[in-house]
């Protein structure tokens, strides 16, 4: 096997953890959902290349889920929902944006290191591959850890979820990525939809964690 | 019988599968709560075949000395918590908490999750066993927000978060790995095949493995329950259904366990990688000592024994962190005895519940007097996980800390207090909950005492005299684990 053009494949992955940062400081919900959408048409990109270059045809359909499913389907639904429960313009208070910042990059270049040192093995291409997808990983905890709001978690979660499926596909030849990748998409689906939708809803006038936060088991 | 071995290996599989297909659409509850029983009786019965005939290894599939633990213990908890829930689930819906959609909804979900936990033991593949562990968590979550309380889904939503960030990390250590085995075993399925890997793990990038062991232990960790990573499983336990607090303790953190011993196995066979043992005993001991503590000011009675659980996990990890053939033997039985006894007094405490209608231990007293059966199974299962003799956690217990005592006496020495504090604090709850003056409501309770007693009957027997034959077994799987 030649080497494959590698400068596309990284900068697909490094445009990931740049929509990852950019998510991490948006405090403005209905734009945080859009750059969700972003990550995701980015991670299609990215998928899509790596089918072209590992000649795995199988992976085009972890790109075309990405793309349909969580670049267009979900964001859709969940602006239609915060529409609907009236949040749409609200303003989070993410914690202090600037210590976020720097723990992301901390985050980063923590990530590359470890991968780096580690998998001095593994082809260049699936080695930088999977040091950013574990920099997409720690900056989806990131996200999930400085939001309050339950919607923002998800998208926390969301952009968490495509950075393994960057590593899955930057693995060649892993084999189950695409029912991984499906089983994550129908995943979500059922979060957002059912539980999240149909019974928060149901129950809360608001989705601010911090609501749900004022119960712990022990003071009733 | 080997001819029939391959059948009962896919019975596992398909029973469940089946029976969540037609519990989903069967209407009525008393038919649908049968069938459930039926299922996991079936479940059981393939699993003892399985005991005896082993089919051979496929790429996607195995059973060995080592899940076959795993698979029995967890088919007949399996079966004797739908017994329970059976007669738990009538209460229900008498009492309106839950309707009867709910119900079709709740023992499809049951079987559901059945189907993951046994994909995730028999799996070969170290991708399908974490699509099993991941199917069977997200089931448990579904059903512990099935009460739709306030309590209950904010439980719900912790434990989803936390549990998919659990998720998240253990398959990126799953994809280390299949990183690691790949220059070795070749690109493909081949690079997931457990029995290959552990054959091969040698040959592997020792640093990668270490990288994917820390994400593993963090991933599973987080569904074992250890405690940096614990804070989904109280709130999990005290809202969600008894039955499924049954489960969870009894089989769900047992499941975590045994894919976090398969990456120990992995690991240990790699001269280059550090000790995972190391670090699985230091989670483990801050598991119980953090526990131990924190079960001092519990107020509500499934909260309790939650904790109860985390610190018996704590205890499990670091009898398997420490190793060596005793250890590994004492961790093995621990784990069994725990099962047996922590859904045993799930199932106490769950109709002890229902009749007190609370779950808070200052509104129970006097079980003992106003329901003798129901009080005395509850003592019973109390002193066992508190390790009192005649019950067999109090043999697994004293080897544990005697084996560490010999080669790590500081740590052996914080174990015994963590284990010192916890009884103390589930005496004194016991004393208040089962003892003196009878509080709050004491009309009549229709419960089913065979799975409780069955399981204390197990974990007193075992206590007394343990059959040669499972000591053999057991002493196998122990040299298996290193």
């Amino acid at each position: 096997m030649t080497l494959p053009p590698l400068d596309t494949a990284h900068m697909l992955a490094g445009g990931l953890v740049l929509v990852s940062f950019m998510m991490l400081y948006q405090d403005r919900l209905s734009a945080l959902i859009n750059l969700l959408a972003l990550h995701a048409l980015v991670l299609s990109l990215a998928v899509a290349w790596q089918a072209w270059i590992q000649d795995a045809p199988e992976l085009i359909i972890t790109a075309v889920t990405a793309l349909g499913f969580k670049a267009i389907a979900i964001p859709v639904a969940l602006q239609r929902m915060i529409k609907r429960l009236g949040i749409h313009r609200e303003i989070e208070s993410v914690v202090g944006i600037s210590a976020t910042m720097l723990a992301g990059i901390g985050l980063v270049a923590l990530a590359l290191v470890v991968m780096l040192r580690t998998t001095a093995s593994a082809t260049p291409l699936a080695r930088e591959d999977i040091a950013l997808a574990l920099s997409v990983i720690l900056l989806g905890m990131l996200i999930m850890v400085t939001r309050r709001n339950a919607v923002s978690q998800v998208a926390g979660f969301m952009s968490l979820e495509n950075g393994l499926v960057l590593a899955a596909t930057g693995a060649q030849g892993m084999p189950l990525v695409v029912e991984i990748s499906v089983a994550f998409s129908i995943l979500i689906a059922f979060i957002v939809i059912g539980i999240f939708l149909f019974r928060i809803r149901e129950r809360f006038d608001t989705v601010e964690v911090q609501a749900l936060d004022q119960f712990r088991g022990e003071r009733r | 019988m080997t001819a029939l071995a391959p059948i009962a290996m896919q019975a596992l599989l398909v029973t469940p599968a089946l029976a969540a297909a037609v519990l989903a659409v069967l209407p009525g509850y008393r038919a649908a709560a049968r069938l459930n029983v039926a299922a996991s009786l079936l479940s059981l019965l393939a699993a003892l075949l399985l005991l005896g005939a082993r089919p051979a290894p496929s790429p996607l599939f195995l059973v060995d000395d080592l899940n076959i633990v795993f698979l029995v213990l967890n088919s007949f908890v399996g079966l004797t918590t739908s017994v329970f829930s059976a007669s738990y689930i009538g209460h229900e819906l008498e009492t309106e908490h839950l309707t009867r959609t709910h119900l079709r909804f709740y023992h499809a979900i049951y079987q559901l999750m059945m189907f993951g936990m046994n994909l995730a033991l028999i799996a070969n593949s170290i991708g399908l066993m974490w699509v099993g562990v991941e199917l069977a968590t997200l089931s448990t979550v579904v059903m512990v927000g099935i009460y739709r309380t306030h309590a209950a889904i904010e439980a719900a939503w912790k434990y989803f978060i936390l549990g998919s960030v659990g998720i998240a990390l253990a398959l990126f250590g799953t994809i280390l790995v299949y990183l690691a085995a790949r220059p070795v075993l070749g690109t493909g399925v081949p690079a997931m095949e457990w029995t290959l890997l552990v054959r091969q793990s040698g040959a592997m990038e020792p640093a990668l493995l270490n990288v994917a062991f820390v994400f593993l232990l963090l991933g599973y960790g987080t569904k074992v329950g250890l405690v940096p990573l614990h804070a989904w499983l109280p709130d999990a336990h005290a809202e969600g259904p008894t039955p499924i607090s049954a489960v969870l303790s009894g089989l769900l953190l047992n499941v975590a366990l045994y894919a976090l011993l398969r990456f120990k196995i992995l690991l240990a066979g790699n001269q280059g990688a550090v000790d995972p043992g190391v670090l699985m005993a230091a989670l483990g001991l801050l598991s119980v000592l953090f526990a131990a503590l924190m079960l001092y000011r519990r107020r509500d009675i499934k909260r309790l024994f939650a904790y109860s659980s985390i610190e018996h996990m704590g205890i499990i990890v670091f009898a398997f962190g420490m190793g060596g053939p005793l250890a590994n033997f004492a961790g093995l039985l621990q784990m069994t005895l725990h099962s047996l006894t922590k859904s045993a007094i799930f199932f106490s405490v769950g109709h002890t519940a229902q009749v007190k209608g609370t779950q808070r231990i200052s509104e129970i007293g006097g079980l003992t007097a106003s329901h003798p059966l129901l009080g005395w199974s509850l003592v019973a299962g109390v002193a066992a996980i508190a390790g009192l003799p005649p019950f067999g956690i109090f043999m697994s217990e004293f080897l544990i800390v005697s084996t560490s005592f010999a080669r790590g006496p500081f740590l052996a020495a914080a174990l015994a207090l963590g284990l010192l504090v916890a009884f103390g604090a589930l005496l004194t709850r016991l004393a208040s909950v089962a003892f003196g003056e009878p509080r709050g409501p004491v009309g009549p309770v229709k419960a089913s005492y065979l799975p409780s007693f069955a399981h204390l009957g197990l974990v007193l027997g075992a206590g007394i005299y343990l059959p040669p034959p499972l000591v053999a077994w057991f002493q196998h799987v122990a040299v298996l684990l290193g």
